[in-house]
């Protein structure tokens, strides 16, 4: 068990608490640099995915895990993230631009979807999302001239000054400068004033504007620094993918995104990377375990839906605060080891709470 | 006359929205959850309809009931096993638990060896019949999806205006606590909600089987459900029916006068102007907290 000696108010909000998080947090960030010449080009290659889904995970986190806003629609911010990067790429415009013109509209169109938002909450909300996503993904499959229709449009790869990335390695590296500064952005992002109104919207939005706290700009604030999130991640998604069409950006990806959040665990940074590692893993574990599987289990095609499905009934029953909370029990387990108490992370039974009296 | 025809067959595709708008409603007001998978549930009605239909050899108006029991007992398991652990956590997660619980449907479904990937015909007695009042061709298909969802309607009021039951529900509706302390088993109430919203889902599916066919992924018209309840107000029971008919028209007629693409978008234009509008619905309650 370590104890902290806190000498100074800083160390409330300093990024690394204490040595040991510098000293791991140094190891994985030289792990990432080293990957490319450490490991294999298939597994590269899926961690790019799980840095892009990371950093879309991160928007979807602000917004419901440290807002307690609930969006059904994300994956239509990923396509206009995406599609955005796509038509300026082809214009050949450098990739710093475009991403932050893709951040820029994403965070734009998000603002827009924030204004419901201040009206409405809860399941409201969801709805209006989810409304909001079917109407872009039909309009980017309507938009031909500019989005190519549902036939889809091609991606030219990433144009940074005449640096090649094109190759798996180059894009690594373009994903992972992109994943460690927008994390680094979120992080910044809680610690200060904006973050932690936030979380008092989150915990409770009579008591937040109590305290003075402007609902409408930072619920609207919180929309569009997720959109723009998206928007980067859609942005680097499309550029991974090389071939986009709008059918990406349905409603099953919303879904994906909500699952993402919710099994790597709400509220928590790494909960983004990890649910990110389990949306990209478990295909590939599906598809492994299925050899052992009796032939009829095995090779039908249902089978991902029900294992996803299983899985997440599981975290929402056992595990509520998803991967990242699961951690947290082991780590204290260990560092207290043998005093650990089994009701240490209990959850504590309520009453109902009526969404309709908020 | 074409118009009219239209308007038609829009009541009838709404009153199949505002019959799974139902199922939404009523487990919306009883537990004050939200359940993604009143879709799958209806998918999952239609399946054991054509089960009863096809494998039991039933006669169709047989088939109907026994559908209804099944996904009434399949309701009341999974509120049972499911949900009613996570009773008084936060809302979202409620709603993450049943989005799993539509995955889990459609996969099993879709994992039965030759059916689940198939798309399959519902037989039923008056399928190519045909009415023709005054110039305007009426299907029989869609006629009996009318009839049915106003006999469900009318059955449904009369069950929460003068049976004990459901009296009970509607104490537990406005406050559970309030109605447990008056001796209501609100638990067991909850149960018997689902039940009901997967029976209300079974007829749903049984009525839709004909009109489009029998597959896993029928469940997905479930999200067009939800505009219907928003927009008739998500607490209010005929809101529902009368949302998911509005829904229903709109949608019609947007696929007969606008370009093409806003057909399937017309719902979700309807409910966001709704929500900005009269984020209430059109029957819907409105409660403020007091501080």
């Amino acid at each position: 068990m370590r104890f902290i000696f806190k000498t100074d108010y800083d160390q409330d909000i300093r990024i690394f608490k204490h040595g040991g998080h510098v000293f791991w947090y140094g190891l994985l960030l030289a792990f990432l640099v080293a990957a490319p010449w450490l490991i294999e080009e298939y597994w590269l290659a899926q961690m790019t995915f799980v840095m892009i889904y990371g950093v879309v995970g991160l928007g979807l986190m602000v917004l419901a895990g440290y807002t307690g806003l609930f969006s059904m629609g994300h994956a239509a911010f990923l396509g206009v993230g995406a599609y955005t990067e796509a038509v300026l790429a082809a214009k050949g415009w450098p990739f710093p631009v475009s991403l932050a013109v893709a951040a820029g509209l994403s965070a734009a169109v998000g603002a827009v979807v924030g204004l419901p938002a201040l009206r409405v909450k809860g399941i409201y909300l969801g709805i209006a999302t989810l409304s909001f996503g079917f109407i872009v993904e039909e309009g980017l499959a309507r938009w031909e001239s500019v989005t190519g229709g549902n036939a889809g449009m091609h991606v030219k790869a990433v144009n940074l000054f005449g640096l090649d990335t094109s190759s798996n390695e180059g894009f690594y590296g373009v994903c992972l400068v992109v994943t460690v500064l927008s994390t680094l952005a979120v992080i910044n992002l809680l610690r200060s004033p904006t973050g932690r109104a936030f979380v008092a919207i989150r915990d409770s939005e009579i008591s937040a504007q109590s305290m003075g706290i402007h609902l409408a700009r930072y619920k609207t604030l919180s929309f569009m620094i997720s959109a723009a999130l998206a928007g980067v991640g859609g942005a680097l998604y499309a550029h991974k993918l090389q071939f986009i069409s709008p059918d990406q950006f349905n409603i099953l990806q919303s879904v994906d995104l909500l699952l993402l959040v919710v099994i790597g665990g709400l509220g928590s940074v790494h909960g983004a990377f990890l649910g990110a590692i389990f949306l990209i893993t478990m295909p590939q574990l599906i598809s492994l375990g299925k050899d052992y599987l009796p032939a009829f289990i095995g090779q039908a095609p249902g089978l991902q839906g029900l294992v996803y499905g299983l899985v997440l009934i599981a975290f929402v029953m056992f595990e509520p605060m998803g991967l990242y909370g699961r951690w947290l029990k082991i780590r204290t387990w260990i560092q207290l080891f043998p005093f650990y108490r089994k009701g240490m992370f209990k959850r504590q039974k309520s009453f109902q709470k009526s969404d309709r009296l908020k | 006359m074409q118009e009219l025809q239209v308007i038609f067959s829009g009541i009838a595709q709404g009153c199949i929205y505002g019959l799974i708008a139902l199922g939404f409603v009523l487990i919306y007001k009883a537990t004050e959850t939200v359940s993604f998978a009143q879709g799958e549930l209806m998918m999952l009605g239609a399946f054991c309809g054509l089960a009863c239909v096809s494998w039991l050899g039933l006669p169709y108006w047989l088939a109907i009931p026994a559908a209804m029991l099944a996904m009434a007992v399949l309701g009341w398991l999974t509120e049972r096993v499911v949900i009613r652990p996570v009773l008084g956590q936060p809302a979202f997660s409620i709603v993450m638990l049943t989005i799993g619980i539509g995955y889990v449907a459609r996969g099993l479904i879709t994992m039965i060896p030759d059916i689940g990937t198939e798309t399959l015909a519902f037989p039923v007695p008056y399928k190519d019949t045909v009415f023709n009042v005054g110039g305007v061709v009426l299907g029989a298909t869609q006629v009996v999806v009318v009839l049915a969802t106003a006999a469900l309607s009318l059955l449904l009021f009369l069950v929460f205006r003068y049976s004990r039951v459901g009296i009970a529900m509607q104490a537990a509706s406005q406050n559970q606590l309030a109605a447990y302390y008056m001796g209501i088993p609100v638990k067991r109430l909850n149960g018997m909600v689902w039940a009901l919203a997967a029976a209300v889902a079974a007829v749903a599916g049984l009525l839709l089987a004909p009109i489009t066919f029998v597959h896993a992924n029928m469940g997905f018209i479930g999200l067009k459900a939800f505009p219907a309840a928003v927009v008739g107000g998500f607490g209010s029971l005929p809101g529902a029916i009368v949302g998911g008919v509005i829904i229903g028209v709109v949608e019609a007629l947007s696929g007969f006068w606008l370009p093409e693409g806003f057909k399937d978008i017309a719902a979700y234009i309807v409910v966001l102007l709704m929500l900005v509008l009269k984020p209430n619905g059109l029957f819907g309650e409105k409660l403020r907290k007091k501080v």
